[in-house]
């Protein structure tokens, strides 16, 4: 509690952090497609879309269960548990349109284990993720094992790798756009989304007003664990391949460029359009730097120095001013 | 010791508490063993029973830095990295000076370690911003400057002079009793020292700490300074024991770490556990990767059954918390 | 809201078909596009210039490094562009990003070693589409999407040759054990299977098969697993281990442990890794193909593609540079030759 206190930092820096990491984000573009060669293509839009696409989406409900103070660090291990399940029963000749609601509901139990942990039995959401997110994975691999499934249907496959027919736009950026708006209409505009800020800022002065915390919270990480199911169904059809270890590591891209968007860990502070900023940010310099034969390891320092400077930037500045 | 008096009263219920959680864990332990020798008695073979504990000295040291960390309310996920960077280091250090003694390879992976520690450390306390967020940047950071120093190169152990190979793999089991030694002089400072206890206040409420004149700053660095030290010794042990290092070496190893932690009954929201504990925690967590291996059961599980241990020490915890508090508010009714 | 998601995709998916099952999709997702190449040319010059891109499985890895380093050679002496990308990280998914990537610069071949033979491949097509040639070498993509594939020895000869070596070294009977890579790695699992039919042949009735580990090339977890071994199986004669990370793992747990001279290690890998096991008795011998072949073999087979001197079908023939002639085998298969052997006698003459 008090540790939030004394790093609570003024409503203003939020909005201002917020059109920074936007305006940020449109330079980059502008830079990246005016001097990285066939960047700006349709075709590397495709591309770049299809490569965010899973961090954008569990992105989604990550920035509101971090918005009321929580964290859920199991999310790529959900993603890897949904597409090992998808192999499995896929392999045991299951139609696949019974196995993607399946491997949703799968994420959505997944999370709602998360939820009754941290809300019902009241333990740091922290440890609880990090357990599952090695008890998820080992699932994965206990369903799996180190095999790999890949025939998977070509009409889906190739659904979800193609677009709209005639345009350039990937058919999965619908399912992202719907997503988003969603999840940004609930957070900005509803009494829900008021009640995730509420409960970020003070649980207690929540809860007197009338909110009920760990009801949110639970559900917010039932809708976590099914996103997080669904990116893994996407993932499994876009490489037609499922394995146990797909996702492993995106967790933390996640949490980045949550962060990177300006949501404060210590929660009570963010806002989505900011978030997919910064999803964008990541995901196209990642793409630009590849392009301009920069290495990962570049990536790796960018991606950890662009994560610090956005907490610590604004920070900086408040304290001089 | 006037920071520490408050609690004081406490410490003796508190300390049967802990020192029941620690029990738990060698039951958990002593059950493994029996019933893992039981199916193949030579799974408490010399060899086999060496071989755990070379593994596990490297984990636990990691566990005891990272314990000091937890404690004051903060996580170091750089650990992994910085293990890298530091293995790296002392093995290139080694292959173009192979007359380096170990004691200086091992002070300069731990230098190594602190100065990642300190920049750690810096951005935490000046920077203001969380800890978890600084160590998240930290480790993509970190090991993005070991690829690029490292490229593809790998260094084998037929380039690291033999004094130093067999530091690793010698009969007397160096790195245990290195790690031994991290272990207890850790243990007691924390235990009997102001510093240490000074520590476990900044833990359980850092607003309080701070108005009772605890240098809140300085000390949140030093922890920092020993993860990131022992994590760099960690790496010297690392490139000892294993002989082979390239960019890669400690990749993931942050959440075995936290893991043990965990397992091992330091609360993520610091204030209390003991290194004891975590030092247990990265035993059992060995000793069960070992056990898997030799009762041939599908390694796969390893992973699904550390992720239980995890939910299931927190939950005790949680339990045991819930109990004590209890317990005290009684008393406290009693003597007020 | 949320709540009905599930719902509401699966009636979207409902709608779009009838239970789409594995067998009634069977045999419809082979369909590769035909190579743009269409009559082969044997005489057709090596163009000058070529673009050829490497993908390894992943980069920071002593024996890839070997092998694109062959590839670097044999890129110089037909003047093409030699370029390397790869992950850090052995995963497909990320090996997709990066052809991706070699799409959009125009690459003319495209060398890879898939990490899963499905996931690169509608990338793989894309590329194919796009008029780059895909080869692939060390572990091969389904054969749909690449148009060759260099093969660094028959899979019955690595097989025959690693039982050859564990019955030599267990004197004819006694137990043996495998330390592979992952449990499905396609190369580890296809040449086990050989072993598996030699263990079978009466000659070879006085060796047991106890075990096969998986290392998942992980130095760390093979080390594990050979002392996992070595303790579950006190009688065990042989460790083979058919990959360069286990039989170096497996190497230096022994040399360093009371199982030295007791146990002998064989299988395929590096003789700079294992110079020192060698020189010290833990390893009499093992085997491997020259890695930079490989990669060398895959540069001219590319540019020959490229040029238009083949398409990829059985039986046409192209010169690579110092190796000589190869002629193109059934299913695209290029196989560069037979495994050395390696002993205390001959190793200090291999550096790589």
């Amino acid at each position: 509690m008090s540790a939030e206190q004394l790093t609570e930092t003024r409503i203003g820096r939020l909005a201002n952090w917020n059109v920074a990491i936007i305006a940020i984000t449109a330079v980059v573009l502008v830079i990246a497609a005016a001097s990285v060669n066939s960047f700006g293509t349709a075709q590397n839009f495709g591309f770049l879309v299809l490569d965010l696409l899973p961090i954008a989406l569990v992105a989604l409900p990550m920035t509101l269960v971090i918005v009321t103070g929580e964290i859920d660090l199991s999310v790529a291990s959900t993603l890897g548990l949904s597409s090992a399940v998808m192999g499995y029963l896929w392999n045991a000749n299951q139609p696949i349109e019974t196995i993607i609601p399946v491997c949703l509901l799968l994420g959505a139990v997944l999370g709602a284990i998360n939820g009754f942990f941290v809300t019902v039995l009241g333990l740091p959401s922290l440890a609880v993720t990090i357990g599952t997110l090695a008890l998820y994975r080992g699932l994965a691999f206990v369903v799996l094992g180190d095999g790999a499934v890949a025939d998977f249907p070509a009409v889906y496959t190739d659904w979800v790798t193609g677009t709209i027919a005639g345009t350039p736009i990937p058919n999965v950026l619908i399912v992202l756009v719907v997503l988003a708006v969603i999840f940004g209409v609930i957070l900005h505009a509803t009494p829900i989304g008021r009640a995730v800020f509420a409960v970020g800022a003070s649980e207690q002065a929540a809860r007197f007003a009338g909110i009920r915390p760990g009801r949110l919270k639970f559900w917010l990480y039932v809708a976590s664990g099914t996103i997080a199911g669904l990116a893994g169904v996407l993932w499994t059809l876009r490489y037609s391949s499922a394995r146990a270890d797909n996702g492993a590591g995106l967790e933390l891209a996640v949490v980045a460029a949550v962060l990177l968007g300006g949501v404060s860990i210590f929660g009570g502070k963010g806002a989505l359009p900011g978030v997919i900023a910064g999803v964008v940010l990541l995901g196209s310099l990642q793409n630009a730097l590849r392009l301009s034969d920069v290495s990962n390891e570049a990536l790796n320092v960018v991606t950890g120095v662009l994560l610090i400077a956005s907490v610590l930037g604004p920070n900086l500045i408040r304290r001089r001013t | 010791m006037t920071a520490v008096e408050l609690p004081a009263p406490k410490r003796s219920s508190l300390d049967v508490v802990l020192r029941a959680r620690e029990l738990g864990i060698v039951l958990a332990l002593v059950l493994l063993v029996a019933v893992t020798t039981i199916s193949n008695p030579r799974f408490l073979s010399g060899q086999s029973i060496r071989d755990i504990l070379l593994n596990t000295a490297i984990l636990a040291v990691l566990a005891v830095g990272q314990a000091v960390v937890v404690i004051t309310r903060n996580i170091d996920l750089s650990v992994g990295s910085v293990l890298g960077l530091s293995a790296f280091t002392v093995g290139t250090l080694l292959q173009n000076y192979p007359g380096i003694p170990v004691v200086f390879a091992l002070l300069v992976g731990a230098g190594v370690g602190a100065a990642c520690g300190v920049l750690n450390g810096v951005l935490v306390r000046y920077g203001n911003v969380p800890a978890l967020v600084v160590t998240l940047g930290t480790l993509y950071v970190i090991r993005g400057v070991t690829y690029f120093w490292a490229g593809g190169s790998q260094i084998n152990a037929d380039e690291l002079p033999p004094s130093f190979l067999n530091f690793g793999t010698a009969d007397i089991p160096w790195l245990v009793i290195l790690a031994v030694v991290v272990l207890v002089v850790t243990a007691v400072v924390l235990r009997s020292y102001r510093t240490g206890r000074e520590l476990y206040a900044m833990g359980s409420s850092p607003q309080a700490a701070q108005l009772a004149g605890i240098p809140v700053g300085r000390r949140t660095i030093g922890a920092f300074v020993v993860s990131g030290g022992l994590a760099g010794l960690a790496g010297v042990l690392f490139a000892a024991r294993f002989g082979t290092i390239d960019a890669a070496a400690g990749t993931g190893m942050e959440l075995n770490v936290v893991a043990a932690v965990v397992v091992g009954g330091v609360a993520v929201f610091g204030g209390s556990g003991t290194v004891w504990g975590a030092a247990l925690g990265a035993l059992l967590l060995t000793t069960i990767g070992s056990a898997l291996a030799v009762l041939e059961i599908n390694q796969f599980w390893q992973q699904a059954i550390v992720g239980g241990l995890i939910l299931l020490a927190i939950g005790a915890d949680r339990l045991v918390a819930v109990r004590v508090a209890a317990g005290l508010k009684k008393r406290g009714s009693h003597v007020g | 809201m949320r709540k009905h998601l599930p719902v509401a995709v699966a009636l979207l998916a409902l709608t779009a078909c009838g239970g789409t099952t594995k067998s009634s999709t069977e045999g419809q997702n082979t369909a590769a596009p035909q190579s743009t190449a269409g009559q082969a040319n044997p005489n057709a010059p090596l163009k000058e210039g070529l673009k050829i891109a490497y993908l390894p499985k992943q980069l920071n890895n002593p024996y890839t490094d070997v092998e694109v380093g062959g590839g670097k050679v044999a890129v110089d002496e037909i003047k093409g562009a030699y370029k390397l990308v790869g992950p850090n990280d052995a995963s497909a998914s990320s090996q997709v990003s990066y052809i991706n990537t070699l799409i959009q610069q125009q690459q003319d071949v495209i060398a890879v070693a898939a990490n899963d033979p499905n996931a690169v491949c509608p990338s793989l097509n894309q590329a194919r589409k796009a008029g780059i040639k895909v080869i692939t070498f060390d572990s091969d993509a389904s054969k749909t999407c690449r148009d060759a594939f260099i093969n660094q020895a028959t899979t019955q000869g690595i097989g025959e040759s690693l039982v050859k070596m564990a019955s030599e070294l267990a004197g004819g009977e006694g137990e043996i054990a495998v330390l592979s890579a992952t449990p499905n790695a396609t190369n580890q699992n296809s040449w086990i299977e050989v072993m598996k039919t030699e263990l079978a042949k009466p000659a070879n009735s006085k060796l047991k098969l106890v075990k096969i580990a998986y290392g998942n090339d992980e130095d760390q977890k093979s080390f594990t697993e050979a002392q996992g071994l070595l303790q579950s199986y006190p009688n065990l004669k042989v460790i083979v281990s058919p990959t360069t990370v286990g039989i170096a793992a497996a190497s230096r747990y022994v040399s360093a442990s009371s199982y030295k001279g007791k146990v002998a290690i064989t299988g395929l890998g590096l003789p700079n890794q294992m110079r020192q096991y060698v020189k010290d008795g833990t390893v009499k011998k093992f085997a491997l193909w020259n890695p930079a072949d490989i990669g060398y073999l895959a540069a001219y087979a590319g540019a020959a593609m490229s040029s238009g001197q083949i398409t990829g079908a059985q039986g046409e023939k192209f010169t690579a540079g110092k190796l000589g002639e190869y002629t193109i085998g059934a299913d695209g298969e290029i196989v560069l030759g037979p495994p050395t052997e390696f002993t205390a006698e001959n190793i200090d003459k291999f550096n790589f």
